[in-house]
């Protein structure tokens, strides 16, 4: 072990960058962005650390992951160990060290932060994380004596896949099941393969099978069973079923060929892999120039992806201005360096179609911004007059989703918000003894580690229901 | 993994296959369709379930061979499998509880219709079938449908059934009167000719809409139709619609989209690509 360094030592390193495809090459291929910390690299990020006494970053995580701990590990070059630590907080290290927005949960809270950069917590995660993937005696959670339970899990997105990786630890049977093909939910079908390369969701999904967990994908719950069904077959139920249906604009020309949703987009190209089209069976329209309506990470996944596709111009057209984005700033910021074009205070009002009803420009009117709405975020308002059109052959709306009621309406007893999401307490239990809910069919579209930590502590009030506590 | 157990020729251009689901064929209801992923790498095709035996625990898929990714699934052999089935999704059919149902299917909509039929008969309802196809070996389904009650058969050229038109037949049928509500299940221009009959008669017409799909289950939003006005997405809030409602010209349009894109999937097939055995 090398000796402890001073805090003055530690204070003297900045912060180490994280290697990245160059800007011009990778936006015209689908591997990942990030390249990932050399050994030597991560070993003096980690030594950064101040190993604070008492640390602000953990309960910046909504998993609560002990940082200090691993990273304190990982810098003494004890692998192994900052890799239990890791997995004992958080069952999918990989993705969240790929796909959490650090800047505004724990690195924000790091006190280096206040005379300069914060810890770069999330490149460090990712390296334990992907350091594990590749060491045979750490495929596995581990996992305690069976307690005879049985559990469901509704949905395999990054809610359920936590869940299942608790309640898996725990000592349950864990079965989930899953809509689609493939494992993974928003993580295959809505990250982009450069952003978070398939087969990281592969190693984190294996590593729970390894662990005990069962994954039975092509089940729709709602329509192959209904909640009831699992209730009369399992001892608890977690419904992490997603967000679901995408919202449309609503104006004219919305239907013309060349308009996407965001899901559809995303999934043709990352769950269908329509970018190697004709070697994947499904086709997705490669627009010369595409449109990307919204401002959080779905549009930036979206415009990026018709960058890569071929696009001569991939533009982001939003509302309000770059301040009020809701996307990572990291994901912003890339999107620049690949050279996406931003149409700020914009606002779409009609698709235009050809004489053949194929998209040929998106007509819309500049905005000024006003008085903060509900969302506290400036309301944005009108510019007379201000019409103009973008010309564009793809138009894709990035804009949210709602509550996809297949589950619901199927089970009346669950008690839905005006929006048709569950509600669930404190613990994370929905209106029905013994079924809990989580991620976005709870809040409504959010983010992969929110659902991450609603699974988890959807998780630890299973357990103790399970076992008489609660 | 879904066993082929049975495969047979319907028609020059249709294939029936029996495919071990038993947990389909236990709860599945008529109109109700699958999402069929033949492998890795393939498309989710929506088809909608034909027939179903719980006791063997197989449903009947129902396939026209278009593009690549039809005729991929239409030349699995009995013994081979099919990789994933997710369902079955999308609204049961809105069957009627007594009278007279006059089923109208064009094509491969025949064996779409099958279905309705035959929950019709179970409740009471005194079926009539009309359905057609080019000439007499594109007519699918007709002893099927024999079972369930009359059944008038008609082909353009006139070499089986009556002379003409689903349409013609289906005119007669309603100008005799009695009929309830219609069913209407086929290619797109057929379903709005039925429309335009049955509108100004005022009978009530379902029919069944197959627009372009990806999940399913409501995510995608790429199925979206038009009906009364609204956009609606077929596979949550359909697959069938009172189709005095639909928008048959923008169904038709989005239909269209992916026909280039069909044409370069099996031109690529057809350079050695891929080994379906093309006819």
């Amino acid at each position: 072990m090398p000796a402890k360094p001073s805090t003055k030592q530690r204070l003297q390193i900045d912060r180490q960058k994280m290697t990245e495809q160059d800007p011009l090459v990778r936006n015209a291929n689908f591997d990942e962005v990030n390249l990932g910390l050399p050994e030597k690299v991560a070993l003096l990020e980690a030594e950064r650390c101040l190993l604070c006494r008492d640390p602000k970053c953990i309960s910046g995580c909504p998993v609560m992951v002990n940082i200090p701990r691993f990273i304190e590990m990982l810098w003494q070059g004890n692998l192994p160990e900052a890799a239990q630590c890791l997995l004992h907080d958080n069952a999918l290290p990989s993705i969240t060290g790929r796909v959490c927005p650090q800047e505004t949960q724990c690195e924000i809270e790091c006190i280096r932060g206040n005379k300069g950069l914060p810890v770069a917590i999330g490149y460090l995660e990712r390296y334990v994380g992907d350091w594990a993937h590749g060491q045979k005696d750490q495929q596995s959670l581990k996992v305690a004596p069976s307690t005879g339970k049985k559990v469901a899990v509704v949905g395999s997105g990054p809610g359920g896949l936590t869940a299942a990786g608790e309640l898996a630890k725990c000592g349950h049977a864990v079965t989930v099941f899953e809509a689609l093909h493939k494992p993974g939910g928003v993580l295959v079908y809505g990250i982009p393969e450069f952003r978070l390369p398939k087969k990281i969701v592969e190693a984190e999904v294996a590593r729970l099978e390894q662990s005990g967990v069962k994954i039975v994908c092509n089940t729709v719950i709602g329509r192959t069973y209904t909640v009831q069904e699992l209730r009369d077959q399992f001892d608890a139920v977690f419904i992490a079923n997603g967000a679901g249906l995408p919202v449309f604009m609503n104006v004219a020309g919305e239907n013309f060929k060349g308009v996407y949703s965001a899901n559809e987009y995303l999934t043709r190209v990352n769950l269908m892999a329509a970018y190697q089209f004709p070697r994947a069976d499904t086709p997705v329209l490669k627009g010369q120039r595409v449109a990307t309506v919204g401002g959080g990470n779905v549009a930036m996944d979206s415009a990026r992806t018709a960058k890569r596709l071929g696009a001569e111009s991939s533009m982001i057209v939003y509302r309000r201005t770059r301040k009020e984005m809701p996307a990572r700033a990291e994901e912003i910021h890339h999107a620049e360096e690949e050279g996406l074009q931003f149409e700020f205070l914009v606002a779409p009002i009609e698709v235009i179609g050809n004489d053949k009803k194929w998209v040929a420009g998106l007509k819309c009117v500049r905005m000024n911004l006003g008085e903060p709405d509900s969302s506290g975020r400036a309301r944005p308002i009108v510019i007379p007059g201000s019409e103009f059109v973008i010309p564009c052959d793809v138009v894709v709306v990035a804009i949210g989703t709602r509550a996809n009621p297949l589950l619901t309406a199927t089970c009346p007893d669950l008690k839905l918000n005006k929006w048709g999401n569950i509600i669930v307490d404190e613990k994370g239990m929905t209106s029905l003894p013994g079924v809990f809910a989580g991620g976005d069919i709870v809040r409504g579209a959010a983010t992969v580690i929110l659902a991450m930590g609603d699974g988890k502590r959807a998780a630890k009030a299973m357990d103790d229901y399970l076992s008489g506590k609660a | 993994m879904h066993k082929v157990v049975a495969r047979a020729q319907l028609s020059p251009n249709v294939t029936r296959l029996d495919v071990i689901a038993p947990r389909i064929a236990q709860i599945r209801q008529p109109g109700q369709f699958v999402i069929v992923h033949r492998a890795e790498g393939a498309e989710r095709i929506p088809l909608t379930i034909a027939d179903a035996n719980p006791a063997a625990g197989t449903i009947v898929l129902v396939i026209q061979s278009v593009g690549k990714s039809t005729r991929e699934l239409v030349a699995l052999e009995p013994g081979r499998a099919i990789a994933g089935i997710a369902g079955p999704l999308g609204h049961p059919t809105e069957l009627i509880a007594s009278g007279r149902a006059l089923c109208i299917g064009g094509g491969v909509g025949t064996a779409v219709v099958h279905p309705i039929a035959q929950g019709l008969q179970r409740r009471g309802v005194a079926v009539v079938s009309v359905i057609g196809g080019r000439s007499k070996e594109w007519v699918i389904f007709e002893a099927e449908l024999r079972r369930l009650g009359e059944v008038q058969v008609c082909t353009d050229d006139g070499s089986y059934g009556r002379h003409g038109f689903v349409t013609d037949a289906a005119k007669d049928a309603l100008a005799a009167g009695g009929i309830d509500i219609v069913y209407a299940v086929g290619p797109v221009p057929m379903m709005r000719a039925v429309v335009n009959l049955t509108k100004p008669l005022g009978v009530r017409t379902i029919v069944s809409l197959n627009p372009v799909m990806v999940d399913g289950t409501g995510m995608c939003g790429g199925c979206r139709v038009g009906v009364g006005g609204q956009t609606l997405f077929a596979c949550v809030d359909g697959p069938e619609f009172d189709g005095h409602l639909v928008d048959f010209d923008l169904l038709m349009d989005r239909l269209s989209t992916y026909r280039d894109f069909e044409q370069q999937a099996l031109a690529a097939c057809q350079e050695g690509a891929c080994k379906i055995g093309l006819k």
